[in-house]
């Protein structure tokens, strides 16, 4: 209640705990200490590791640049918590506000921060996903294992996926002279996350780099030798690559599983909240006391009609927990919305990606500057005609401009009459993103939600 | 050690810290920066200087010396 000072005593003595000991979690937890909380603090995370930062663990681990092991985040200020590692948080206990930990202990707390993240999708066939050799990325310690196996020597790796992960690895693969397969069952690399103009030029890149690069296929068996490691990958069209690493890159699961049956909004598609990070429950109701930030968050974003956004990247993690620390510790009229125009990057053979605010969520896009065949540009993309998104290749210095057009909600095409925009970036093209029913494993934004202008229902009586 | 990371949304490539830590940070191709997650003790006067140089703040460098509040083996219950 304001004003009544319960505030002042959270502040002063009250029990914050937080699920998800990575970089959502120690962002928010160093955010709740610089804004003054003095009570106690715990950090529970299911990795044995204190936390980690995952973008080096495709880039330059994999590049024998640095050790898995060496890629601790830095810490901006003591959080003085207890540490809770290496045990699952099991269950919660919304009533009596308690956390359920794996080894049975619970944890109570006066105000919760979900951010237990997502996890990589494994190779839906169990026994071929066991084959030694057979590899996912989302943790240190599968860096380590796959740094390791390509510190070895094989023969061939195929990269099962081409978003911006499976591209990564193909790319440090080629850089340390691995012959690589790369096997997509859409049209072309990254083509979920940015559309089949720019996902051409990214086919281009990794054949110019010796990718034997496969698109429109899909693996559908894995092959293992007499002593159970794997051997061969049997595509869709008939045709075998033989590999003896795989790397089984096909997105990611969002860690909610724990939260059944809690009354929390949890599910496959993430953690509904607010646009303050604050968590529904299963009847749509906001709850004051939970909240949840990064990569299992799901949020209505104000530049984007209120949609429900889940964003997989980096910089979201970092300012959704900043605004779920402030949140927590603020009156309800001091509270703050999530409002960060979305931004990614991605390095891939030699060329620096980066995008600002929902590609995917585009439909058209234009060539504002440089050009696709020089492989240097900036895209923007239009959806009902504003900007909603745009990438750059190597033209990073750019961004922020679009970022301006996108925050403003600009007019697409864009008025501007640039400087450097060329014959064939005159007007705008589809932009040629995968039918959204059909799944892909490329999109880093994904819209998980209805938007609340569209008032249509479908009603399909059972037969 | 010291452990950095830098905010590659942020970072403009400018280079100012590849020129003032070259043992950290290196250019890869023209415009992408890679950067070594944790440095060596002899380089935090660099990774000092590289940080403060940076045009748009995106270095950032520990704080705190070794986190004194993770124990050095974290455990499932360890308080
Ligand atoms: C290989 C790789 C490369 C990437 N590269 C980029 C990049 O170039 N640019 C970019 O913008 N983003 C990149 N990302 C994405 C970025 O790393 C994520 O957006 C970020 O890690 C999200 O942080 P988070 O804290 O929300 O979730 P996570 O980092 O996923 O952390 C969640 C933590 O919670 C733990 N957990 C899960 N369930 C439980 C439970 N029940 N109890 C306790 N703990 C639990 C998990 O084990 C994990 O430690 C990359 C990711 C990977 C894997
Ligand atoms: S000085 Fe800053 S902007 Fe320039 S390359 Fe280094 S981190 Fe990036």
């Amino acid at each position: 209640m304001p004003g009544d000072g319960s505030l002042e005593r959270l502040r002063r003595e009250g029990r914050i705990v937080v699920v998800g000991a990575s970089l959502a979690g120690l962002r928010a937890a160093e955010a709740l200490r610089a804004k003054g909380f003095e009570g106690s603090l715990t950090m529970i995370g299911d990795e044995p590791h204190e936390p980690y930062d995952r973008p080096p663990l495709s880039k330059q681990v994999l590049l024998g640049r640095a050790a898995a092991d060496r890629t601790a985040l830095p810490r901006l200020r003591p959080v003085d918590a207890t540490w809770r590692l290496g045990v699952p948080a099991s269950g919660l206990d919304m009533a009596a506000r308690r956390v359920r930990l794996a080894d049975g202990d619970e944890v109570p707390y006066d105000r919760l921060l979900i951010a237990t993240g997502v996890r990589a999708r494994p190779w839906p066939h169990e026994a071929e996903a066991e084959l030694d050799g057979v590899f996912v990325l989302r943790t240190r310690d599968d860096s380590a294992a796959l740094a390791r196996r390509l510190d070895a020597g094989p023969k061939r790796v195929l990269v099962i996926g081409a978003g911006f992960t499976g591209s990564e690895i193909a790319s440090a693969c080629r850089e340390r002279g691995l012959p690589v397969t790369v096997a997509e069952r859409g049209s072309a690399p990254l083509v979920g996350a940015l559309g089949g103009v720019v996902g051409s030029v990214a086919a281009e890149l990794q054949r110019e780099h010796g990718v034997d690069l496969r698109c429109g296929v899909m693996v559908t068996a894995l092959e293992g030798d007499t002593s159970g490691r794997v051997r061969a990958a049997h595509l869709s069209d008939g045709s075998t690559v033989e590999a003896d690493v795989v790397i089984v890159s096909l997105g990611a699961t969002r860690n909610t599983e724990w939260l059944a049956g809690s009354g929390l909004g949890a599910g496959p598609r993430g953690i509904a909240c607010d646009a303050g990070c604050r968590a529904f429950d299963i009847r749509g109701i906001v709850t004051d006391d939970i909240y949840a930030a990064g990569d299992v968050a799901r949020s209505p974003h104000a530049l984007f009609g209120y949609q429900f956004l889940s964003l997989e990247h980096w910089g979201n993690a970092v300012s959704q927990a900043r605004i779920a620390a402030h949140n927590m510790l603020s009156e309800s009229t001091d509270r703050l919305p999530h409002m960060e125009v979305p931004a990614f990057w991605s390095a891939q053979f030699g060329v620096n990606i980066k995008s600002v605010g929902a590609p995917s969520l585009g439909t058209e896009i234009l060539i504002s500057q440089g050009s696709l065949q020089e492989r240097r540009f900036v895209g923007v993309y239009g959806y009902q005609g504003r900007v909603i998104g745009a990438v750059a290749f190597d033209h990073a210095r750019w961004l922020p401009f679009y970022r301006e057009l996108i925050e403003t909600t600009a007019s697409f095409p864009p008025p501007f009459d640039n400087v450097d925009r060329r014959p064939g970036g005159q007007r705008p093209i589809d932009a040629d993103f995968p039918d959204p029913s059909v799944p892909t494993h490329g999109p880093t934004v994904t819209l998980s939600g209805y938007s609340p202008a569209d008032r249509r229902m479908t009603f399909t009586p059972a037969h | 050690m010291v452990r950095l990371a830098v905010d590659l949304n942020r970072c403009q490539g400018y280079a100012q810290c590849a020129f003032l830590a070259p043992d950290v940070f290196a250019m890869h191709g023209d415009e992408a920066l890679l950067y070594a997650p944790e440095a060596d003790e002899s380089q935090r006067a660099r990774l000092a200087q590289a940080a403060a140089a940076c045009p748009v703040q995106a270095v950032l460098v520990d704080a705190v010396d070794v986190p004194a509040d993770v124990p050095d083996e974290a455990v499932s219950g360890a308080r």
